[in-house]
């Protein structure tokens, strides 16, 4: 039972987090196991509705930069024990993530991706073209000019994820309030004293903004600017089939993704460069578009022509909350105490997620230095200390 | 409509008594039903089922049926193969508004 309330906030919390995606319902669970009290998180639509319950359930090891590789790491061994952990079934399934490329000019930065993952002790392999039929035979190889596969990246159900962290909350005693939109949050001399809802305000020391694509606007009401830009991306689910697709299937040449959900459904999506990047209007177009669902299709068959005659049954859309270099923003800011923030997930929230809310809980409740929280603080764009990710797909 | 074993959903066999369990989960607005026991998620669309579970919701919570929030319809209206889709020239115009609040 995941008791979810429409009614007053309670006059008080010693933690409000806003947000009940992915990463506001970890960090509210992983504060929870950490011993805190009165944690509440509010949510203005419903659970998941936010960038989570729209992703595409990847969960990938595979990245440029040592941070992402390892937040990811350490979220797909959380993964691998979610079910258990959170007594909830969230259909976790390690059928690796096939990474291709049409053009050889990305093969070295594929070998160098592959020798620095495989430091992190990351078992990713570097794969020609032919190799890459023992993991998907039907695929159509005449343009790939290289690959890379990692076994132990896999996919989730986004919405059994949240749900389960959901229910965890509730049993640690988490309050969570759904259909509860955040007006405002509050300062006096430097530091959070209280959020303003559509249902009352909460008096609270300690405020977190897991807002994902809402995020910036709400930073900005207490003059905290967030680089973030939001982009719309979309993403279709076929008919269920019986199981053929091991892997998540990606393509750095034309951005396209694809794996088989456990309910038998292709869900996959592809990028767009055409589409605007937003300075976080409060209000989202969220539509979808024939131009999305014929490009898909031109793509997916171009990789895997048996799917000519499968249904595509829907298509919806989702933002991204974008940064500069792709990166989240995690931590705090300097001259504001009680305020932290976990946002600017790129469109990867739900895979470092687990790991984010972790390492932001052990962070809020013990002030204990995090490097990785560090280095992927909101200062780095200050300090110029900007080191992009590459692998940005999807 | 008041057996437990009727069909709600015909194409995804979500049964009333499945959909009322999920009610009682916490599940308390469609599209977290529909997400949670796959109703409306089938071949249809939901054009079969979503009026009869936005009813039996509005029944579950003692409010009207007109309170209760239909699910985002998504295209397209109709199932098509990626196949039909491909063979299409690229459009450039959008279709199903929608705007999150």
């Amino acid at each position: 039972m995941i008791p979810l309330t429409r009614e007053q906030v309670p006059a008080t919390a010693d933690v409000v987090l806003v947000g009940a995606g992915i990463n506001g319902l970890a960090t509210a669970y992983e504060l929870a196991q950490l011993g805190m009290k009165n944690i509440v998180v509010l949510e203005k639509t419903y659970i998941g509705s936010g960038s989570t319950g729209r992703c595409g359930g990847g969960i990938r090891q595979q990245w440029t930069t040592e941070e992402n590789i390892r937040l990811a790491q350490e979220s797909v061994r959380m993964y691998e024990n979610m079910s258990a952990e959170l007594g909830y079934q969230v259909f976790f399934r390690q059928g690796g993530y096939l990474m291709v490329t049409e053009n050889e000019n990305d093969l070295p930065a594929l070998r160098d991706a592959v020798a620095l993952q495989q430091r992190c002790d990351v078992p990713t392999d570097f794969l020609q073209p032919q190799e890459c039929l023992e993991i998907v035979p039907d695929l159509d190889i005449s343009r790939i000019k290289g690959a890379t596969f990692c076994p132990r990246d896999g996919t989730a159900y986004p919405f059994a994820v949240v749900w389960g962290y959901a229910r965890a909350c509730h049993r640690k005693g988490v309050k969570i309030y759904i259909g509860t939109t955040v007006t405002d949050l509050k300062t006096t001399e430097g530091r959070i004293t209280a959020v303003e809802t559509d249902r009352g305000t909460i008096q609270t020391p300690l405020v977190v903004n897991c807002a994902g694509p809402w995020a910036r606007s709400l930073a900005a009401g207490i003059g905290v600017e967030l680089p973030n830009r939001q982009e719309r991306h979309e993403i279709m689910v076929s008919e269920s089939l019986k199981p053929f697709l091991d892997p998540m299937v990606i393509s750095i040449s034309n951005g396209i993704y694809f794996s088989q959900s456990m309910r038998g459904e292709i869900v996959g999506g592809i990028g767009d460069s055409d589409e605007p990047r937003l300075p976080g209007p409060s209000r989202f177009k969220t539509h979808s578009g024939m131009r999305f669902a014929v490009r898909f299709a031109q793509a997916l068959l171009s990789y895997y022509p048996r799917a000519a005659e499968v249904r595509m049954m829907r298509q919806w859309a989702g933002m991204y909350d974008v940064t500069p270099d792709h990166r989240p923003i995690l931590g705090g800011v300097d001259g504001l105490d009680g305020y932290f923030h976990s946002c600017g997930f790129s469109g990867h929230g739900f895979m470092l997620g687990p790991m984010t809310g972790k390492r932001m809980a052990r962070f809020i409740t013990t002030g204990r230095r995090d490097e990785i929280i560090e280095s992927l603080s909101l200062e780095r764009f200050s300090r110029g200390d900007i080191q992009a990710d590459a692998f940005v797909v999807g | 409509m008041s057996h437990p074993k009727t069909f709600l959903c015909r194409c995804e066999d979500v049964t009333l008594e499945e959909f009322r369990e999920a009610y009682g989960e916490g599940f308390s607005e469609l599209e977290s039903l529909k997400r949670y026991t796959g109703v409306g998620t089938g071949f249809c669309q939901g054009k079969g089922c979503m009026s009869e579970a936005a009813a039996e919701l509005a029944r579950l919570r003692g409010i009207e049926p007109g309170q209760i929030r239909l699910t985002t319809i998504r295209p397209p209206a109709e199932p098509l193969t990626f196949g039909q889709l491909a063979a299409l020239d690229e459009p450039i115009f959008h279709a199903a508004q929608e705007e999150e609040e």
